[in-house]
């Protein structure tokens, strides 16, 4: 009886123990050996494995990073400049600075301005909608409203507005990651220049038709006038494809191209409010809230 | 026994409300809207300019391609403009304006009623006359029939498949056609089967409509070479590769076209218009179109000039009415709803059909109960369940394997599913992507 759990425990033990000298033997001929640096990279990243850097995670990240010997074509969104210093004191390089950025949906076709001409009951998803169907308003650029952006968002920066139909970005959770940007079948997310107090000023429509079709469509659409370019002393405004487009990093956010939009498709938000001249008033235009 | 097609299929409520009323001559529109692109391929080249006169019948936008499609004007008049109109299901489209002055035909079309028989031209002179007069498939997937008549290098047609089993619900204008324009229809067929020099050709039709299988099987006499196939009344038989089985029972391999199990498959609507092209040199500018619905005051068969507004044709037929949930170009299940009624008629649309409210809802979408109903009514063999979820997790390149693309979309999945899954939605988002990667694989 004893001598059975003797035998037992030496025959194990024997097992046991050589299994462990050809394991040691194994692990040594076979070792691969990982640059120490790629943990502490790794360490220094945000880990939230969004992919907004172009990389399949933080892991994959600090990888490239430690592998390629130069940052200037490497930039952790999310982390932001500090992040990214911090990397490259960790492989003594340096690297870029880059001005934080925020995602913008540049559609402001609520259900006000953008009246529904039809009714949709197929799968509410935006690619499938984007893919068999021209949408629910006249306007076929604009936001699908079925919230594709929304499920993609790791950060839980973007929100559905039942009242608008439209997603709501939160500056403050949003990390510039890009998901969005990727996600929208529409194209209609932008990551625009980060500034403080949330300013921001930008052509929120995505619209191409011509003024007369688009304005039908929208009351808020952008009709391609070329006044907010004519207005614009920087060069930060380029027409084409009958819209507008505000380059953020040229925009001197003088606000001068705002009160000459005809029908209030460029967006301010986070200034003061102006000094209101009393024939402007006078003027019929749609009242944006952004 | 009736002949049938082995895989799936359904038979859905058929709701033939118009078979009987004969064809009725459209009045001609104020306005005409004609898209450029009616057709599958290229989009053809427009050749007028605002301001310009033209005559029905004239060519005003021309094929850009060897599979496009000629382009004629349906009305005499003066181009209004050349711009984005809407198409036949609402999307804005580049497209020609035609206001309407008068109805002046180009000098060499025939408009006597007179039945013409003989033809003198060889194959390939048909086939440039079917080329030359824009016709396409008018069964609603407007694949232009010349580019059919022309089989790749290596491969031989031996028989032309009519297909006139319109399994479509609601739809009867090739029914019509087939009891009003008997004669006109083989004759099309015969110059189709000179055009591709096969001696044979069967034309399939549908036991629901006995009165068109006895008149055609009795007129056929007459003609060499061509056999009636009635056939048992289910959906979607009208599918070539169905009506292939259906008829001959060969079996189109997955992936492949008709011609390599040696048919070409046409409608009966481009035989009737292949007939006027050759016969009469009268392009395709007008066509059948059925305009129904159960709340509808006159259900009706009309014939209308390619560009007429959707709007005039129902207000023809007794106005919209006021239960109106839907309106569809096209039959119930291929059809697509349409978003105004100010889209034009196109040479594929074969119908337009208005929905009542109660009927025009798809159900709320519930979760899979796994019954697979619709693995037993998919007529091409697939997985409908499956392909919808690999495309909702964007798995294309499984969705590849499991051959997403050999889906006809016939909708029979949908119409069958207890839990009103929106499958097709999802199969025809995943053969979008998968088509888009096999493309770019082959460039």
């Amino acid at each position: 009886m004893n001598m059975t759990i003797l035998y037992t425990v030496i025959t194990l033990g024997a097992i046991g123990s050589s299994a462990a000298v050809i394991l040691y033997f194994v692990a040594q001929k076979f070792k691969v050996y990982e640059d120490p640096r790629i943990d502490e990279v790794e360490q220094a990243l945000p880990g939230a494995n969004c992919g907004g850097c172009g990389f399949a995670g933080c892991r994959a990240f600090a990888d490239a990073c430690v592998k390629e010997g130069d940052l200037s074509e490497l930039y952790c969104p999310v982390g932001g400049n500090d992040c990214m210093s911090g990397v490259a004191k960790i492989l003594g390089l340096d690297a870029v600075k880059k001005d934080p950025r925020v995602a913008v949906l540049r559609c402001n076709g609520t259900c006000e301005f953008r009246p529904k001409v039809n009714k949709y009951d197929g799968a509410t998803t935006c690619h499938i909608i984007h893919a068999t169907y021209s949408g629910d308003t006249g306007c076929q650029y604009g936001c699908l409203g079925c919230g594709d952006c929304c499920k993609v968002c790791d950060f839980d920066a973007l929100h559905m507005d039942p009242v608008t139909g439209l997603p709501v970005v939160d500056e403050d959770k949003c990390t510039a990651c890009g998901a969005c940007v990727r996600e929208c079948p529409k194209d209609l997310f932008e990551l625009r220049k980060k500034l403080p107090k949330h300013r921001k000023i930008y052509v929120a429509c995505r619209n191409e038709d011509k003024g007369p079709v688009n304005k039908k469509a929208c009351a808020v659409a952008c009709i391609g006038c070329s006044k907010c370019f004519k207005v614009c002393e920087y060069d930060a405004i380029t027409m084409g494809n009958n819209l507008a487009f505000i380059d953020s990093d040229k925009c001197k956010f003088c606000r001068k191209c705002v009160p000459v939009c005809p029908t209030n498709a460029i967006i301010e938000t986070g200034f003061p409010p102006r000094r209101v001249k009393e024939e402007e008033s006078t003027q019929e235009k749609p009242v944006v809230n952004a | 026994m009736l002949k049938t097609f082995k895989k799936g299929g359904i038979h859905p409520p058929e709701n033939k409300l118009s078979a009987g009323n004969p064809i009725q001559e459209m009045e001609l529109p104020k306005v005409v809207y004609i898209p450029v692109s009616q057709h599958i391929g290229a989009p053809s080249t427009p050749l007028v300019k605002k301001g310009d006169k033209v005559k029905a019948g004239q060519l005003i936008s021309k094929s850009s391609g060897f599979v496009s499609a000629n382009i004629h004007s349906s009305v005499s008049g003066t181009v209004a403009k050349v711009d984005t109109i809407p198409d036949s299901f609402g999307y804005p489209k580049q497209g020609i304006v035609i206001n309407v002055e008068g109805d002046e035909w180009e000098e060499t079309i025939d408009r006597s009623p007179d039945l013409v028989r003989e033809c003198s031209l060889t194959g390939p002179e048909i086939v440039q006359k079917i080329q030359d007069a824009g016709i396409v498939g008018m069964g609603g997937a407007t694949f232009p029939t010349h580019v059919k008549l022309v089989p790749p290098r290596g491969m031989k047609a031996e028989m032309l498949l009519i297909n006139g089993s319109e399994c479509e619900p609601y739809l009867t204008s090739d029914h019509r056609l087939m009891l009003e324009k008997t004669e006109e229809v083989l004759v099309g067929t015969t110059l189709l089967m000179r055009a591709m020099g096969v001696e044979k050709a069967l034309i399939g039709i549908e036991n629901n409509k006995p009165d068109a299988i006895s008149l055609m099987k009795e007129k056929a006499r007459g003609y060499k070479g061509i056999e009636v196939v009635p056939l048992k009344g289910k959906y979607p038989q009208g599918g070539e590769k169905q009506l292939i089985n259906a008829a001959t029972g060969r079996e189109v391999p997955s992936g492949a076209l008709p011609i390599s199990v040696g048919c070409v498959v046409s409608n009966v609507g481009s035989a009737f218009a292949v007939y006027e092209a050759v016969q009469k040199n009268k392009p395709l500018f007008e066509r059948v179109v059925t305009v129904t619905g159960k709340s509808l005051e006159k259900p009706c068969n009309l014939k209308a000039r390619i560009g007429t507004q959707v709007a005039e044709l129902v207000a023809f037929a007794g106005g919209l009415p006021e239960d109106t949930g839907k309106v569809i170009s096209g039959g119930p299940m291929m059809g697509k709803a349409v978003a105004s009624l100010e889209v034009p008629v196109t040479k594929g649309t074969s119908g337009v059909l208005i929905m009542p409210e109660k009927e025009a809802g798809r159900g709320e979408h519930l979760v899979c109960i796994r019954c697979s109903r619709c693995v037993s009514v998919c007529p091409m063999g697939l997985e409908p369940y499956l392909l919808m979820t690999l495309a909702e997790k964007k798995i294309f390149d499984r969705l590849e394997t499991e051959r997403v693309m050999d889906c006809i979309e016939c909708g029979s999945c949908s119409y069958t599913c207890p839990s009103n899954r929106p499958l097709l939605d999802y199969i025809r988002f995943g053969k979008a992507n998968v088509g888009a990667i096999i493309r770019a694989r082959k460039n």
